[in-house]
């Protein structure tokens, strides 16, 4: 079957009453790749997800995961995936070995064999102290940790991960990636969502961002950062500064509008010779008497792709001056990529 | 690198795979019902409650023609009410497991889907047999008796259990749809509660005023007590046992392929 992808959706949409959820997706996942599906609360992530795992029919568009049709072969796609949703779906009143043993049981394991695969589970996900205590007793985290843990009982080659880290602590959450980094690293496919741009930095090959459920870019994590092009100049206002008329200084300084973060008192433009427009820079700082705080010349992160590419309307009201409307925020980023162009 | 899927081998034909996943979901809701506080005080406590306070409640006021002990009368229909109490929990269980995500992990399992619900079923059965012979046990004390030999004892109990089969299909149903594990409990317990107190489940319909007496006649807990007292007191008993029967077919006709189908579609919000 050769380079069979694990995973191809072409243009999905679901709507519900009258949101449009998922808004014609398109992308291919390679086998063994991990993918990292980056948006916004609402973006479509979930949806997506749940239309690739056969729990929602699209309304339009197809999907086909491990070369199968996730309407048609639905029963067969089952066979080959682990999905851990957005809430730790495991059973409060079970242990944490019974709720394994009976995801065995339901895949058709024997009872010992079922037993004995809970058990591998629970040791390498650090639950064995607690895997006969019932799973209420659980931290959120331990109960997030053995959730992926279920995903898992049959070895799936392909894996859907709905944030899995959201709620974990920092340690919990680097405790969660090494552990997908040992999976992903034997082959499996792992399908992430997640709005932590740490996290698909630091786990996905590529990365697909979703807003208001379209693939608004994709493409690796470097590729992204070199579309949204330059470094970025960052100024910080003092604590409890106005960063709007720091943006009114900057306009016109940089290539594209600077992007104000009202709350952390940042703003951030991206440019291209950065060391030159210092001194241009300087001069309009002592010209209209405003206090920086802090000031810094960097390469672009994913944290900026997201917020460059991305536009709630929550986000629009932080990232863009007041007087300016959103699209014109975005202009002069490089074009919205499509996911795969047909 | 080879990437090709390979489908693991289905070894078991789809009707024994149907019954193992019963089976399992069957034992986790077993397990439930041996834990939950709420659950199990639903399956002790509270039946016991029932016999003892109905009886001695209203045991000493309603005098019903041809019966000498009033505990004889009123068990049958404190077993419906009592399998109608313990069914509205399978509507909040199911609502929490569509909250929880534990539907959506069921659902993208190669299970047979319909396994969840009757795995729910099957232990809703296991626990009105317990519940029964509990009440059985707490009446037999205080006076209750079987009247017509143990065949019908055993068709009795049969009865009862087969009730709280079509109550579990229904309150099934109403978590799915209502998705909210409170309102499913109250939309559970509403309707019994009504239609037990316009029923003959504690006084012979013909006390009633004539308004309410045609209700209460076709009235399904009327119908379903009839045909338990008529067993357990003795009697004909086709008539009123086909009509129970009918009833629950009926329920359960119109319930499953609804619950199975809404089941297929639900997805956790």
């Amino acid at each position: 079957m050769g380079d069979q992808p694990a995973i191809v959706a072409e243009g999905l949409s679901k709507r519900f009453g009258q949101v449009r959820a998922v808004d014609g997706i398109d992308f291919e996942q390679p086998a063994g790749s991990v993918l990292g599906m980056l948006g916004p609360n609402g973006a479509g992530k979930t949806t997506t997800v749940r239309i690739l795992t056969t729990l929602l029919a699209p309304d339009a568009g197809r999907a086909r995961v491990a070369g199968l049709d996730v309407v048609k072969q639905a029963a067969d796609v089952r066979r080959l995936i682990g999905l851990s949703g957005q809430y730790a779906a495991v059973d409060p009143y079970l242990t944490g070995r019974e709720n394994l043993a009976m995801i065995g049981r339901l895949y058709g394991l024997g009872r010992p064999a079922a037993r004995r695969r809970a058990g591998e589970l629970l040791e390498r996900f650090d639950l064995a102290a607690a895997a006969d205590r019932v799973a209420r007793t659980y931290s959120g985290g331990m109960r997030r940790r053995l959730d992926v843990a279920a995903s898992l009982v049959a070895q799936p080659p392909i894996l859907f991960l709905d944030e899995p880290t959201t709620g974990l602590d920092p340690h919990g959450r680097i405790a969660l990636w090494e552990l997908l980094g040992q999976l992903t690293g034997q082959g499996t496919s792992l399908l992430l969502t997640t709005q932590y741009m740490e996290e698909a930095e630091r786990l996905a090959d590529a990365i697909v961002v979703i807003d208001h459920g379209r693939v608004i870019a994709s493409g690796t994590p470097s590729q992204l950062k070199t579309r949204i092009g330059g470094d970025r100049l960052e100024l910080q206002t003092p604590p409890g500064g106005d960063p709007w008329p720091l943006a009114q200084v900057l306009a016109g300084l940089g290539t594209g509008p600077p992007v104000v973060d009202a709350r952390a008192g940042r703003v951030v433009l991206p440019v291209t010779n950065g060391p030159a427009l210092l001194t241009e820079l300087a001069q309009r700082l002592a010209t209209s008497g405003l206090q920086v705080a802090d000031l810094a010349l960097r390469r672009p992160s994913l944290e900026d792709v997201f917020l460059t590419l991305t536009s709630t309307p929550a986000a629009a009201a932080a990232h863009a001056p007041p007087d300016r409307a959103d699209p014109a925020a975005r202009a002069d980023s490089p074009e919205p990529a499509t996911g795969r162009t047909r | 690198m080879s990437t090709a899927f390979a489908l693991p081998r289905r070894q078991v034909p789809a009707l024994s795979q149907a019954l193992a996943n019963t089976g399992t979901i069957t034992a986790r809701n077993l397990r439930r019902l041996a834990r939950v506080p709420t659950l199990i005080a639903l399956a002790t406590i509270q039946p016991i409650l029932l016999v003892v306070l109905f009886n001695y409640g209203f045991g000493g006021a309603v005098h019903v023609p041809g019966v000498t002990h009033y505990i004889d009368y009123l068990l049958p229909g404190l077993f419906v009410l009592a399998i109608g109490f313990g069914a509205s929990q399978t509507g909040v269980a199911v609502a929490e497991d569509l909250a929880t995500g534990m539907i959506d992990r069921f659902r993208s399992l190669p299970i047979a889907s319909a396994s969840v619900l009757t795995g729910r079923v099957a232990a809703d059965a296991v626990r009105n047999l317990f519940v029964i012979g509990l009440m059985i046990a707490v009446g037999s004390a205080i006076g209750f008796r079987f009247h017509a030999g143990p065949g019908t004892a055993l068709a009795t109990v049969g009865l009862a259990v087969a009730a709280g089969i079509a109550f579990s299909w229904l309150n099934l149903l109403l978590g799915i749809v209502v998705r909210d594990a409170e309102t499913a409990g109250l939309a559970g317990l509403f309707p019994i509660i009504i239609l037990f107190f316009t029923s003959s489940a504690l006084v012979p319909v013909a006390t009633m005023p004539g308004w309410l007496q045609a209700f209460a006649k076709a009235n399904p807990i009327t119908v379903i007590t009839d045909a338990l007292r008529a067993l357990c007191l003795g009697g004909p008993t086709t008539r009123p046992v086909s009509e129970a029967l009918a009833w629950i077919g009926a329920l359960l006709l119109i319930t499953v392929p609804i619950a199975i189908n809404r089941y297929r579609h639900a997805t956790s919000s």
